[in-house]
Parts: C-alpha cells; sequence; structure tokens
C-alpha cells in the first residue's frame, strides 16, 4: 500500500461536478428543512408579526383618514416589515450562529459553490415570506377589514416591490451577517437596528405625523420605500398625500432607492462576507 | 545507564537530530516540489500574535499512505492539518496537496477531499440520512447514503436528528459526511473522540477499507494504540515541529537494541539497561540459582518513545518519574 506511485491523471477529472443551479435548489430544500424544524426562528419569524398585527390592530383601530383605518395602514407596513424581517433580520441573526457552529466551516470543506449557499438563502428567504404575507393577510381580512386589491396592475406592484424588497433586504442581511462578533450576540445588534427602521419609516406611527427630520432620515432607508410601496398595493390612491405629500406614490422612486441598496448590498457582500469568524 | 522504560527514573537516549531529518525533505527543496506525492509540506511556519504554532513543518505523504500525526495538546495537529486543508493561510513555506497549493483550490480539488473537522456542532436539526444524501449531491461521485450510514455503523439511528445523538454516535456522522464523497486524500482531526471501544474497532475497520481503496489518509491523534494500529508512518509533532517521521514499528523499536532487564535481588527489586539481555540473564542465572525472582525483560513501547520524544523537546508534559526500585550500577 505504501508508496504507492503517483496517479499521472486523476481518473476523476472526468466526472461532472453538480452545477451551481442545482445546488442552490439542494441547498433550498435543506435550508428550508432546518428553518421550519428549528421552532424558535420559525415561532419569530411568523408568531411574533401577528402577534404585533393582532395588538397593534386592535388598540388602534381608529380611522387616520376618510376610508383608512390604522389597523389597515398597519398590514401594509407589516407586509413591508415581512419584508425585512424574512430577509435582512433572519439572516443577519443566523449566519452569525452557523459560523458560530460550524455550518459555514464545514460546507467551506466542500465542492459546493459560495453562490449555490446564497441561492438557497435567497429561496429560504422568499418562501418564508410568502408564508408570512399569507398569515398576515388572513388576519388583516378576516379582523381588520384589509382590502385585496382587484387591479392586476396592483398585484403587478406588489410583486416587484416583494421581489425587489426581498432581493435588497438579502443581500443586506448577507452584508450584515459579517458585523455581529458572535451568533449569541447577533439578535441584539440586528434587532434594535430593525425596531429603530420600523418607528422611523411609518409602520408603527403614520408617517405623515412624524417629525420631518425623522421623515428625512428614513428615507435614506429600505424600508421607508418598502412601506410605501405596500401602501400603494393596499391603500386607497387618496391616501398617498398622506405618506409622499404629493398625489402620487412615487413608485419610481421606491424602484431607485430599492435598486440603489441592492447593488451597495451585493457589493459589501461580495467584499466582506466570511465563512469563519476567528482570524485564520 | 541511559536508558528507560515506563516507571523509571533513568533518561531515554533518542538520537534526536539524526532521527529527525531523515525521512524529511531536505531545507530549500521548497521550489522542487514535484506533486508526485499526496501531501507535501516544507518549513511551513504559522504565527498568531506571539504564538508560534508551527515553527517549520516538514512532512511528505505518499498516495495511498495513511499518516498519523501525534502530539500533546496545543501541538500545532489542527493547525497543520487546516493548513492543508485550505481553511488557514499559512506565514511561510510551501504546501501542495494533490499538487495543488490549498490557498488556491478549486471545487475540482475539493471534491478530492474529505474532510473531519474537530469539532462540529451543526446539522442538529437534520437527521443523519438527511445530512448524508444532502452532502452527498455536493460530489460528482458520492456515495449512496445507505453504503455511507452502514460504513460508520449508524444504521440504527439513520433517521434520528443529528442533535439528539451521543458524543461518539455525532462523531460518526462527522466520519460519514468525510467520506462521502470518496475522497483521494481524507483528514480526519482526532476522529474517535467520545468513541466507545466497539466503536473505535469499527471505525478501525472502516480506516483499513479506505486504505484498500487505496485513499491518502491523515489523521491526528492522542492514542498511540490507534496511530500503531492505523498508521503507516507516525509524525510526531511538538510546539509545531515535527520530532521524527518513522513506521510505529521502527519508531517504537528504535531502542531496541537496548532492552531492560528486571529481577528481584534480596527481596530488591533491580532492573538494568543492556544491549545483550541474554548474556545478563545467563550471568544472573549463575548468580542466583536456577530460578531468577521476578523476572521481566521489556523492550520500550511506542508510548514510551512518543514520550521520550516529547519530554525531550521540553514539552509541557510531566512525565512521571516514579522511582522503579534500584538499579545496577
Ligand atoms: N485561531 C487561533 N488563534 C490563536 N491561536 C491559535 C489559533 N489556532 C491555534 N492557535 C494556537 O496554536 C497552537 C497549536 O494549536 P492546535 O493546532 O489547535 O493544537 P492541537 O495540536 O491540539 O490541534 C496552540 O498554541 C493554539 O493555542
Ligand atoms: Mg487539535
Amino acid at each position: 500500500m505504501a508508496e504507492a506511485t503517483a496517479p499521472t491523471s486523476n481518473p476523476k477529472a472526468t466526472l461532472r461536478m453538480p452545477t451551481t443551479l442545482a445546488l442552490g435548489w439542494r441547498r433550498t430544500r435543506i435550508e428550508l428543512r432546518q428553518f421550519f424544524r428549528d421552532k424558535e426562528s420559525a415561532f419569530f419569524t411568523f408568531a411574533l408579526p401577528m402577534f404585533l398585527m393582532i395588538i397593534f390592530g386592535s388598540v388602534f383601530n381608529t380611522e387616520i383618514a376618510p376610508g383608512v383605518t390604522f389597523a389597515q395602514y398597519f398590514v401594509a407596513g407589516m407586509i413591508a416589515s415581512g419584508v425585512v424581517y424574512t430577509g435582512f433580520q433572519n439572516l443577519a441573526i443566523t449566519i452569525p450562529q452557523e459560523r458560530d457552529d460550524g455550518t459555514l466551516k464545514r460546507l467551506q470543506g466542500t465542492p459546493m459553490p459560495k453562490a449555490s449557499y446564497f441561492i438557497g438563502k435567497i429561496g429560504l428567504v422568499l418562501v418564508a415570506y410568502v408564508a408570512q404575507v399569507i398569515l398576515l393577510g388572513i388576519i388583516g381580512v378576516l379582523f381588520f377589514k384589509l382590502e385585496l386589491p382587484t387591479e392586476a396592475s396592483k398585484w403587478l406592484t406588489f410583486a416587484w416591490v416583494s421581489v425587489l424588497g426581498l432581493l435588497c433586504c438579502t443581500l443586506l442581511g448577507l452584508a450584515f451577517s459579517s458585523v455581529p462578533k458572535s451568533g449569541r450576540g447577533a439578535p441584539a445588534i440586528v434587532s434594535p437596528v430593525v425596531l429603530v427602521l420600523q418607528f422611523t419609516s411609518g409602520v408603527f406611527f403614520v408617517f405623515s405625523q412624524l417629525p420631518v427630520w425623522m421623515q428625512h432620515l428614513a428615507s435614506l432607508f429600505p424600508l421607508k420605500w418598502l412601506v410605501q410601496g405596500m401602501q400603494s398595493v393596499f391603500l386607497p390612491e387618496s391616501f398617498a398625500s398622506q405618506t409622499t405629500g404629493t398625489d402620487s406614490w412615487q413608485l419610481g422612486q421606491v424602484a431607485l432607492v430599492l435598486g440603489i441598496w441592492t447593488i451597495g448590498g451585493l457589493a459589501v457582500a461580495l467584499l466582506t462576507f466570511r465563512w469563519q469568524s476567528r482570524s485564520r | 545507564m541511559d536508558n528507560c522504560l515506563r516507571n523509571q527514573t533513568a533518561k531515554i537516549a533518542v538520537p534526536k537530530r539524526r532521527v529527525v531529518h531523515e525521512r524529511l525533505p531536505p531545507r530549500g527543496r521548497i521550489a522542487a516540489m514535484t506533486g508526485a506525492k499526496a501531501i507535501e509540506a516544507a518549513e511551513v511556519t504559522k504565527s498568531y500574535g506571539d504564538v508560534k504554532a508551527l515553527r517549520g513543518v516538514n512532512l511528505e505523504i505518499a498516495h495511498g499512505q495513511c499518516v498519523a500525526l501525534l502530539g500533546p495538546n496545543g501541538a500545532g495537529k489542527t493547525v497543520t492539518t487546516e493548513i492543508f486543508e485550505g481553511y488557514r493561510k499559512r506565514d511561510g513555506g510551501d504546501v501542495r496537496v494533490l499538487g495543488t497549493d490549498p490557498n488556491h483550490g478549486d471545487r475540482r480539488w475539493k471534491s478530492r477531499l474529505g474532510i473531519v473537522l474537530q469539532d462540529a456542532r451543526d446539522l442538529t436539526d437534520l437527521t443523519v440520512r438527511e445530512s448524508v444524501t444532502h452532502f452527498s449531491s455536493y460530489y460528482p461521485n458520492g456515495r449512496t447514503s445507505d453504503d455511507v450510514i452502514q460504513a460508520v455503523g449508524l444504521v440504527e439511528k439513520a433517521d434520528a436528528k443529528a442533535g439528539q445523538l451521543s458524543g461518539g454516535q455525532r462523531r460518526r456522522l462527522d466520519v460519514a459526511l468525510g467520506i462521502v464523497g470518496r475522497p483521494d486524500v481524507l483528514f480526519l482531526d482526532e476522529p474517535t473522540t467520545g468513541f466507545d471501544p466497539e466503536a473505535r474497532r469499527q471505525f478501525w475497520d472502516l480506516i483499513d477499507d479506505l486504505k484498500e481503496d487505496g485513499t491518502t489518509i491523515l489523521l491526528t491523534t492522542h492514542y498511540l494504540d490507534e496511530a500503531e494500529h492505523l498508521a503507516d508512518q507516525v509524525a510526531v509533532i511538538n510546539r509545531g515541529r515535527v520530532l521524527a517521521v518513522d513506521s510505529p514499528d521502527a519508531l517504537g523499536n528504535r531502542q531496541k537494541s537496548q532492552a531492560v532487564v528486571q529481577w528481584l535481588e534480596d527481596g530488591v527489586q533491580k532492573s538494568a539497561s543492556t544491549a545483550t539481555p541474554t548474556a545478563l540473564v545467563g550471568e544472573l542465572a549463575t548468580r542466583l540459582g536456577p530460578e531468577i525472582p521476578e523476572l521481566a525483560i521489556l523492550r520500550p513501547t511506542l508510548e514510551d518513545v512518543y514520550l521520550r520524544l516529547i519530554a525531550d523537546d521540553g514539552g509541557d508534559l510531566n512525565i512521571p518519574t516514579v522511582a522503579g526500585g534500584g538499579s545496577r550500577g
């Protein structure tokens, strides 16, 4: 056995490597399986927004504009928040945990490409988001007189705002996953970021009633624009002026700001994403 | 005298310098790496701040060989292994694994490696079968999950979640994921930690099978019996340097020329180191009558040699120096 001669050519060189996409699909499935089996993460992703929805919706069920109750307003904000929860918050918390428990280190040592791992995360985020939206939609319709839009154009808006927002937040989540030093400390760093954005972007309060400087500040970040996009789908046209100060929902600007953050998130994620936490 | 066995105060005289370098690539050979070996490492250094984790590691492993990296805690086993695996960047020296610098290993190169890391706490929510099936799909020619689960002896636990496995079972899952891609080179960092004796035997059989298939294996271990059983070559590493590389027999019998004879004389335990034990026994038989009381002739074990190598290198290891009775002048 010892001193066997070196094979001159590698017999495995002709075997075909699995494609990045095929492995991305496999990653998606395994990510979903793990996500839904982890009771804690499933609870916080689905139950928490639901509770918030029911509590806020019931306590502040007053009209804030002709034909618009706060509950309806809040549903749109929570669906926008769902994009941030499932994309940004979920990844920015779980990836540092995966870095700590050796998940990422194990993956790094396999021939699975990084891109497949990212595809898996995007797949996970997409499914978790759809499930969350359906849940919030049902609660909104059943308890808070949420009116689902009937025009196809509104659903089209809903689709592109969701997809662009998810892409943006997923990349930002990947980028932000390098910030927490440990998996244990990740929630304490990530959750406040989301909470502050929710307060300033018009999720918990009517945006037009916030101080002007706060409105300006929130306009720098994606959540405000996500909320605006969702309001354009679920609230009447007449409400646009409340949020934008103009007659229109400014969807072009929504796309622009989300697009810029998406590109920025992609650049930072590519530059800073690390498989391992400790210095090597 | 200058020799010793376990439980003796005398000092073993391992001809350090000569042994150390006889099988190592000479300095300056870095540029001449051919890739003919499965693993080649020359003068590899690595520091963490003030800690010199590796101080010039030299190692060569031929294709199909099984080498055990033996050394105390903190010797540099994991750092060495992870540099070979591409996880850590060396500060200096040169490394080739399957002819490739691990710093620049691509997917295809990785598909030829199997890696079992020292500690892993991941995959807790997946069953053994799910994990093995999933990781098999990463490789161009992965094994079936049934084969692998059978090979590591986890058939009964195939549908249990990893989080519910015992320490030894969990470790077997790690080994399963290491071999699922039919690796040409398999790295095992303390693979049998937490194994019961039966699991260890089973693991040894598995490694024997892999050797049969021509897999090159580098394993780190604390267990000398494991190294002795599995390894074609044992590399003793301490404080970031490889002290000796040799077959377990050659390493264990390094003191073959010297044996220790023990006996009882006038109610006192005596012992003597000698190159000619038969002659000594003959002399004793003449002096002490037909039966020499409590006669024993001992050869140093691999463990003796190992402990002595480490002690002579000035490691932290404390060799118990039990005064083992009288000694002959
Ligand atoms: N990431 C790291 N940061 C700092 N020191 C390290 C790191 N990894 C290893 N070391 C140090 O390098 C030395 C060798 O470690 P290691 O290879 O893990 O030992 P072992 O032989 O027990 O596997 C030890 O002194 C250890 O503390
Ligand atoms: Mg170690």
